[in-house]
């Protein structure tokens, strides 16, 4: 089985496993206000870090190219309070054009 | 003494009334969610997924953000073990609005099956909204956007998987930007407080960091060490 395979299928269990858990456990389990402070805050790390590698690195190596200016151009529509599809369609045409004419 | 037709009238229009507006609230929650699915099927595709494969991720993973993380992981040139636990870490919180939302649906079986599987941020927080106008808004509410979300988001994810696969070249269609700037949609909204930017901007530092030194995928993870330092702080 392929890599892709294997992520898309393990994904999917372990999801739908902690789905349902959260539907058996008893409630006391994951009151504790440390876990829920600790699971609010996990997100914008490791969303954060996507956004990051995801923009500057290719491979193992820091670049900056064209994806640099379109998602500069997102977090401006960001500050600006612009819809989730503004956002996305501002970050792809600023890095085509970019990447098309430079 | 009052006439129980009259109070049956009331009751029954009432509840109709309810019933509208938890449908409204659900229907646009849903199509408005449902819509990010053009991104998330434009995303696999753009890191190498299959049109199936990204299908599938939306049909059986079914929470946004586990399935961005997969996809940006393994794009990333990751291995599956660091992608699944990444998408896993992000998969937790589902699990605790099913601590939340056990006690008020009480399903069983089967029915506790589908609804594990629709417990995600939107049906869970639509109930919850809804919680004031009764327990059969809750319910509605509860089933109608996590079945609305559903229906939209596998329909778009499809929409964005064969757009990107007729693409070509996705970086002529700026979509390796799109990608991480998706990524920041959903991150910014829960950037509120001082704090929050500032794991926001250690996260990225870090991952940056770690890139040369560490193989593809495990910066991304590292980075919830930074989570859980902060929230162990009283």
């Amino acid at each position: 089985m392929s890599a892709l395979w294997i992520a898309t299928i393990g994904t999917s269990v372990i999801a739908f496993l902690l789905k349902y858990s959260g539907h058996s456990i008893p409630e006391r389990f994951l009151a504790n206000p440390k876990i829920q402070r600790i699971n609010a805050l996990i997100p914008i790390a490791l969303l954060s870090a996507l956004v990051g590698v995801q923009t500057l690195t290719e491979k193992s190596s820091l670049i900056i190219d064209h994806r640099l200016a379109g998602v500069g151009v997102a977090i401006i529509a960001l500050f600006l309070k612009a819809p989730f599809p503004v956002v996305v369609l501002s970050a792809a045409i600023t890095s085509a054009a970019i990447y098309n004419w430079f | 003494m009052s006439s129980p037709d009259i109070g049956y009238l009331r009751q029954n229009r009432r509840v109709s009334k309810v019933a509208s507006t938890t449908l409204r609230d659900s229907f646009s929650v849903s199509l408005t969610v449902g819509a990010y699915g053009v991104a998330f099927g434009a995303a696999a595709v753009a890191n190498g997924f299959s049109v199936l494969q990204s299908c599938l991720l939306s049909l059986l993973t079914f929470s946004g953000a586990s399935q961005f993380a997969v996809v940006g992981v393994m794009g990333a040139g990751g291995n599956p073990i660091s992608a699944i636990a990444t998408a896993s870490l992000l998969g937790v919180r589902n699990g605790l609005y099913g601590v939340i939302m056990a006690p008020r649906l009480k399903v069983r079986g089967i029915k506790r099956i589908i609804t594990a599987q629709i417990t995600i941020d939107e049906s869970t927080g639509v109930a919850l909204n809804q919680e004031s106008r009764g327990e059969d808004a809750m319910h509605h509410g509860f089933y109608l956007t996590g079945f609305g979300v559903f229906i939209f988001w596998n329909l778009f994810t499809l929409a964005g998987a064969l757009g990107a696969q007729a693409m070509g070249d996705i970086r002529a269609w700026g979509l390796d930007a799109a990608v991480p700037a998706a990524f920041l949609g959903l991150v910014w909204p829960r950037l509120i407080t001082k704090r929050d930017r500032i794991i926001a901007i250690s996260a990225v530092a870090l991952a940056l960091a770690l890139t040369p030194i560490l193989p593809a995928g495990l910066p991304i993870i590292a980075t919830a060490f930074i989570a859980i330092a902060v929230g162990l702080r009283p």
